[in-house]
């Protein structure tokens, strides 16, 4: 089973990278950006079919690895 | 004073820590491997600096998760001391020790350079040899040193005297909110800062400032 871990940062976190990256995006002529914030992307691979089990397995890989909560949230996708 | 140097994968701050200590408390510190379970008695446990696993998903993040944390934390639960400089900071974070986050710096890049540290708590086993107020020098080597806490904990923090090195004379390096250089769990026995006093505790360093924390740690465990 493939399930993919979004880790993006929590409103009212500041985001330097995301900052730098917006603002190379306008140098580069996209005037529309309004704002850009960095995540990362987890493509996890699991060997149990069960879609119920694998999320609640994976939750807790967020809270204990995946994610800081203290700055960071996470959405999970199951395929 | 008995103490002890936590050693992970990529920390390279930790020589630096072992000779202040022997310098300063006439005692070789026991240096303990992360993949190890147990910590020996110690007076003070001291998780240093580097960039342990690469900084790979967080800073810290990994060796917050290694099999010596475990007794690290049941440690601190009773009571030892415990200081995290640098990566040590970042790792007491991820572990749940200390309250708030590291961050990338504010200017994204790292930053190498001598910052002013104001004591603005010395009534704590780290700092009780400062005078309240006093302005001290003293490096800084990192690239994700921003402190970062939400609102409802940075009150908190503040309001039970938890900060207790602020940065001073305009010299934050990393946006740090509310200018938090090194801040105390809730019951004041876990300290993690950003900058490292063990690089300047001789002469040859060019200053003797960063002695006074561990003198301070000394006459608690006198």
């Amino acid at each position: 089973m493939k399930a993919r871990v979004i880790v993006t940062l929590k409103n009212g976190v500041l985001d330097p990278q995301g900052k730098a990256i917006e603002g190379a995006l306008g140098g580069l002529g996209f005037g529309d950006v309004d704002s850009v914030r960095q995540g990362k992307v987890f493509d996890v691979e699991l060997t149990g079919s069960d879609k119920d089990a694998a999320k609640a397995e994976l939750e807790q890989m967020c809270e204990k690895l995946l994610a800081n909560t203290v700055i960071e949230n996470y959405a999970i996708e199951i395929a | 004073m008995k103490t002890a140097v936590i050693v992970f994968p990529g920390s390279n701050r930790d020589r630096d820590m072992f000779h202040a200590l022997e310098l300063i408390t006439g005692t070789r510190p026991v240096s303990v491997w992360h993949t190890e379970s147990a910590l020996p008695d110690a007076d003070l446990v001291i998780v240093p600096g580097g960039f342990s696993y690469g900084d790979y998903l967080r800073s810290g993040a990994i060796a917050a998760r290694s099999p010596i944390l475990k007794d690290l934390v049941a440690k601190a639960e009773s009571g030892v001391s415990v200081l995290g400089v640098c990566n040590g900071f970042q790792i007491l974070t991820e572990a749940g020790l200390l309250p708030g986050a590291l961050m990338r710096n504010a200017g994204l890049t790292f930053v190498c350079k001598e910052v002013m540290l104001e004591t603005v708590n010395s009534a704590t086993q780290f700092s009780s040899k400062f005078e309240k107020g006093q302005v001290w020098r003293c490096p800084v080597a990192h690239h994700d040193g921003n402190y970062f806490a939400d609102a409802e904990t940075l009150k908190s923090v503040e309001d039970n005297g938890q900060v207790v090195f602020r940065y001073a004379n305009d010299t934050n390096p990393n946006g740090s909110i509310n200018n938090i250089a090194g801040v105390t769990n809730a019951k004041g026995n876990v300290l993690g800062m950003m900058p490292h006093p063990e690089n300047l505790v001789e002469s040859l360093h060019g200053g003797l400032d960063g002695r006074l924390l561990f003198e301070s740690l000394m006459a608690k465990a006198a």
